[in-house]
């Protein structure tokens, strides 16, 4: 996993509550057997027209936009589908960080896997950064994991909580697959108690 | 000794370690898998040099990228074809009992889990699937996983995670003539809001619950996920264990009559304290149907379409604007009435054989009405052999549906059945999202006798005035 610190970035702005993972990646692009390529399909209904013709008023096909690595929404990001191909295709599509105002669970835990950083802020704080993001789209701001801010051109900074384990893995790099092969000691004792009924 | 929920429980009977400032070390007892998030977790354990740690504790089928219509190999995309083989591979090489296409034990992951008795209560029970909360409803801890989880399970049989909080939903009385699972479920989500369950599991309570067979209370238990909940549990009682009796992988004999003792200890403790709570009566819910792009935008059949107006906070106003111009309805006109397309019925939420007598029974002797294009999707093997038995294939097929084989089918539009953009879909699934049927498809979710009476009628009707 990819480790993080801080990012430097204009921020895309999708104004929506309950992006679900199928709007993230459509299940048509889940038939690879791979990580990679998934940017390709991407919020794939909101970039194209039906006739395959890249959608102008979606922000992620704006000019001012190319190059952001950190997305806002609204509330419940991510919901539905467990499929982690939405964090890959996020991450592949260039995205270190998404900012909402709150997580779908699956997701949320997915991210942090692969080192992508869910930054979990106040509804009215995700409008303040939203409105900057759509008024002034050259704007960029800064996320730091370290200190678990998000810090706006003008000096705002915004605090965000996450859980220190998680933390620290994400800037380490670490995943839990390390960890828990560490443990298969203490899961055999373990299924050794179950299995003696104890 | 303290009051404990029936998830206390099963956290405390599987946490492996609890070392200071980190997640718990859970052991997970059921490990299902499917082809299409499990490929990248096996290449995982391929790169490290690892072995899947429990194989007799590991099952794989194959559901989500299949075809379904009869003899539709040569309609394969080639990439599904290969997901496929990756599975066969994979479950060859690593030891994983396998319910492949070719055999009679194949369908959906979350039908098949319970049917061969793999699903059992006070388990955990985990796979690359959201859905996977409808094991739940044997009183067993099951949520969906992502793919990178799904490896460290394949490694080590085990997961690191953070005690979710238990939320109490209770519903008193039982459901009215006409009304289903699908439509309790679908109130209740509709109440508390399609992200509302986030971080906690939900403990379904009640008589609306305890009366239900099992086929409805996984069809509640599946739905848990489109509350925000990972995880939805109703307490195993002499329904789970009648119907659990017997199955290939349910206990035999002695074994069998100790884990009954076992299971009886799992509910929750009387004056146990939940996290959260809500009271719901029976008798106040309709048939469902949703007219938005989350499943928590739901009405009563005979209710009126929301006006975005009328909302009290700017995000549901827009969130209804944007949900509407979506489906192209209009605020304030009936959901009754309005036209349908296409008709789905089956999925991991109502594919089941309970599921498809209750569709035959509003269809038998009626036609499907012209230019609605209506498909029966079984949601295994077992259920399209039993139904055949009965002479279901026969009601649906001269009233003008198709009849397939076991799959995920249109539920989420990864093989080839979808719908057309702009099309209005009555379905039996779990997910109303934009474009989840098929890009640009309008999705309506209900209950498999209403999808039916809507095929019959071309329209959505109130089933109870048939």
């Amino acid at each position: 996993m990819k480790p993080f610190d801080r990012v430097v970035s204009k921020v895309v702005p999708l104004r929506a509550d309950n992006v679900d993972t199928d709007q993230i990646i459509p299940a048509k692009y889940l038939t690879t057997v791979s990580k990679k390529g998934l940017g390709k399909g991407c919020f794939h209904a909101l970039r194209y027209q039906e006739d395959g013709t890249d959608d102008p008023s979606c922000p992620l096909n704006q000019p001012v936009y190319q190059g952001a690595s950190i997305l806002i929404s609204g509330s419940n990001f991510g919901s539905g589908s467990s499929r982690e191909h939405a964090v890959w295709a996020l991450t592949d599509y260039g995205f270190r960080a998404v900012i909402a105002s709150s997580f779908a669970d699956i997701f949320y835990n997915n991210s942090l896997k692969n080192g992508l950083l869910p930054v979990k802020l106040a509804p009215g704080q995700v409008e303040e950064l939203m409105q900057l993001a759509q008024s002034k789209p050259e704007s960029k701001i800064q996320i730091d994991l370290e200190k678990q801010t998000v810090v706006s051109p003008e000096g705002r900074e915004y605090g965000f909580s996450i859980d220190s384990f998680r933390k620290s893995c994400l800037l380490q790099g670490l995943d839990d697959l390390g960890y828990l092969l560490q443990m298969i000691p203490v899961v055999e004792k373990y299924e050794e108690r179950v299995a003696a009924g104890i | 000794m303290s009051k404990r929920t029936m998830l206390d429980k099963i956290w405390d009977a599987h946490v492996v370690e609890q070392a200071e400032g980190k997640p718990s070390v859970l052991y997970i007892d059921t490990h299902l898998i499917h082809e299409v998030t499990s490929p990248q977790a096996f290449a995982v354990l391929r790169e490290r040099g690892l072995k899947v740690r429990r194989a007799d504790r590991t099952f794989a089928t194959m559901d989500h990228a299949i075809p379904t219509r009869k003899l539709a190999f040569d309609l394969w995309p080639t990439e599904a074809a290969v997901q496929v083989q990756t599975l066969r591979k994979n479950c060859e090489d690593f030891g994983v009992t396998l319910f492949d296409l070719q055999g009679e034990d194949q369908g959906i992951v979350h039908v098949v889990g319970p049917e061969q008795g793999i699903t059992q209560p006070g388990a955990t029970v985990v796979c690359g699937d959201s859905h996977t909360s409808t094991h739940g409803a044997f009183g067993a801890l099951a949520f969906g996983v992502g793919t990178s989880e799904v490896s460290h399970v394949l490694a080590t049989q085990c997961l690191m995670q953070e005690k979710p909080k238990c939320f109490a939903v209770n519903v008193e009385g039982r459901l009215g003539p006409g009304v289903t699972a699908k439509d309790l479920i679908l109130a209740v989500i509709a109440h508390i809001g399609t992200g509302g369950g986030a971080g906690h599991v939900f403990e379904f309570r009640g008589e609306a619950f305890r009366s239900l067979d099992m086929a409805g209370r996984m069809t509640v238990c599946n739905m848990s996920i489109e509350g925000g909940a990972r995880a939805g549990m109703i307490a195993p009682d002499e329904t789970t264990f009648e119907y659990l009796k017997g199955r290939p992988y349910a206990p035999q004999g002695e074994a069998w009559d100790r884990a009954v003792f076992r299971w009886r200890e799992l509910p929750t403790d009387e004056g146990a304290v939940f996290d959260r709570e809500i009271h719901l009566k029976a008798s106040d819910i309709a048939p469902m149907v949703t007219y938005g792009t989350n499943p928590g935008q739901a009405i009563p059949v005979n209710g009126d379409i929301p006006d975005p107006e009328s909302m009290s906070s700017e995000e549901e106003k827009r969130a209804t604007l944007q949900a509407l111009d979506y489906m192209a309805l209009r605020p304030g006109s009936k959901i009754a009435g309005q036209q349908v397309d296409i008709v789905f019925i089956g999925s991991c939420t109502n594919g089941r054989l309970e599921d498809l007598r209750a569709a035959a029974q509003v269809v038998r002797g009626k036609k499907v009405r012209d230019n609605v294009r209506a498909l029966v999707v079984p949601g295994s093997k077992h259920v399209m052999k039993a139904a055949e038995l009965e002479g279901l294939d026969r009601i649906f097929q001269e009233s003008g549906f198709e009849w397939r084989n076991a799959g995920c089918s249109m539920c989420l539009a990864m093989n080839d059945d979808k719908a057309e953009s702009g099309k209005y879909v009555a379905s039996t699934s779990n997910r109303n999202f934009r474009g989840r049927q098929g890009p640009g498809a309008r999705t309506m979710l209900m209950s498999p006798s209403m999808a039916a009476a809507a095929a019959v009628h071309g329209e959505v009707v109130d089933v109870r005035q048939l």
